[in-house]
């Protein structure tokens, strides 16, 4: 349990100082064009890193199909124009119940 | 509730006329945070549900949300912890997760107020919905609607740890239920918000998704996510991409004005 109070208070504090550490330095200093260029597209490289590996490492080193079919459905969702919370609540519902059918 | 949360947003010697305007950013804000306040209910009591099963009792799982606050790093410590890796891999594989925030950080650095002390401290409020919600183009953020988003997710998050630490359903159920998916559902709707109408963030999405797909399967997930962010290198591209003309999207969208941004 000391060691779980230990990760909590090491993680909390590393995540404080990344979050701060850029307002900290950077002050009232704009960022070269090229840095914000790169910046701009930080959210949609990591947004589609973050997604890869939530698929990819969910159910350690395997697949999960039922997974992967909710995803596209709820890519498919949005793509129709349904809103953040149906889109999400059709992909849990085809997840649910392609689990329920493949056993 | 929400008259007080304001006030704490508006500095003491903000400009007056200002204060409007900054209010309704807010508000819309927490607007955003509602639409996002049932998937991190969701993914909170999800957290709190497995840190519960894994012996982390009741308390431990809601104090790391409040002071953590990080869905993708206290999952990351979690599954460290589970796998038997020891305290230094736990924390080295959640921090390698949150040094997006690094970046991040930097990006809504000149938007933020105050000196350097208040700006960090600002900073705090940046999340990964908070940071997309906010993001005007052209790497400039909306300050209020950055820490409206963020005010209504901290509360869904900690109180949700707290309701799935209580609750303690088996993770299988979670599974049954489908509710695993909500994490990466979630991301792939930001995601597709974000890429829509550029397609230089389109290609940096792709690069982005296929490095970590390549990494994640040779190293920790932390390491995975870090170089996914080698896709937004696509940026240093200075001119328009040759295929620019071809595309449907008009002039003025979201690559455009980050292209004649001065």
């Amino acid at each position: 349990m000391t060691e779980v109070w230990v990760c909590i208070v090491a993680v909390a504090a590393v995540s404080m100082a990344l979050k701060a550490v850029g307002p900290a330095v950077l002050g009232d200093r704009e960022l070269p064009a090229w840095a914000t260029r790169i910046i701009a597209l930080l959210a949609s490289a990591l947004l589609a890193g973050l997604v890869v590996v939530g698929v990819l490492r969910a159910h350690g080193d395997d697949v999960s199909w039922p997974l992967l079919a909710g995803l596209a459905v709820v890519g498919v969702a949005r793509w129709r124009g349904v809103p953040d919370l149906p889109a999400i609540v059709c992909g849990v519902v085809v997840t649910a119940l392609l689990r329920l059918a493949t056993g | 509730m929400d008259g007080e949360a304001i006030d704490q947003t508006m500095p003491p010697d903000a400009p007056r006329p200002d204060e409007a305007t900054a209010r309704r950013r807010f508000l819309k804000g927490l607007r955003v945070g509602l639409g996002l306040a049932f998937p991190t209910l969701l993914l909170a009591v999800t957290f709190g549900a497995v840190a519960r099963d894994l012996g982390w009792g009741v308390v431990a799982p809601v104090v790391a949300s409040a002071v953590v606050f990080s869905g993708s790093a206290q999952f990351a410590l979690v599954t460290a912890l589970a796998g038997g890796g020891g305290v230094a891999s736990a924390v080295a594989s959640a921090a390698l997760i949150n040094a997006r925030f690094a970046p991040m950080g930097l990006a809504v650095a000149s938007s933020l107020k105050g000196n350097r002390l208040r700006r960090a401290i600002e900073g705090l409020t940046l999340v990964d919905a908070s940071f997309v919600a906010a993001h005007l183009g052209a790497g400039r953020f909306d300050r209020e609607r950055m820490m409206g988003a963020t005010a209504v997710q901290y509360l869904a998050w900690v109180l949700g740890t707290l309701l799935g630490a209580l609750l303690a359903p088996p993770p299988d159920l979670t599974e049954a239920l489908g509710l695993d998916l909500v994490f990466p559902a979630f991301f792939l709707l930001l995601l597709l918000d974000e890429i829509r109408g550029s397609r230089r963030a389109r290609v940096a999405a792709a690069l982005g998704g296929a490095a970590a797909a390549g990494l994640v399967l040779a190293v920790p997930a932390g390491l995975a996510l870090l170089g996914s962010s080698l896709g937004a290198l696509v940026g240093l591209r200075r001119r328009p991409d040759p295929d620019a003309d071809a595309e449907t999207t008009p002039p003025g969208d979201a690559g455009a004005t980050a292209e004649g941004a001065s």
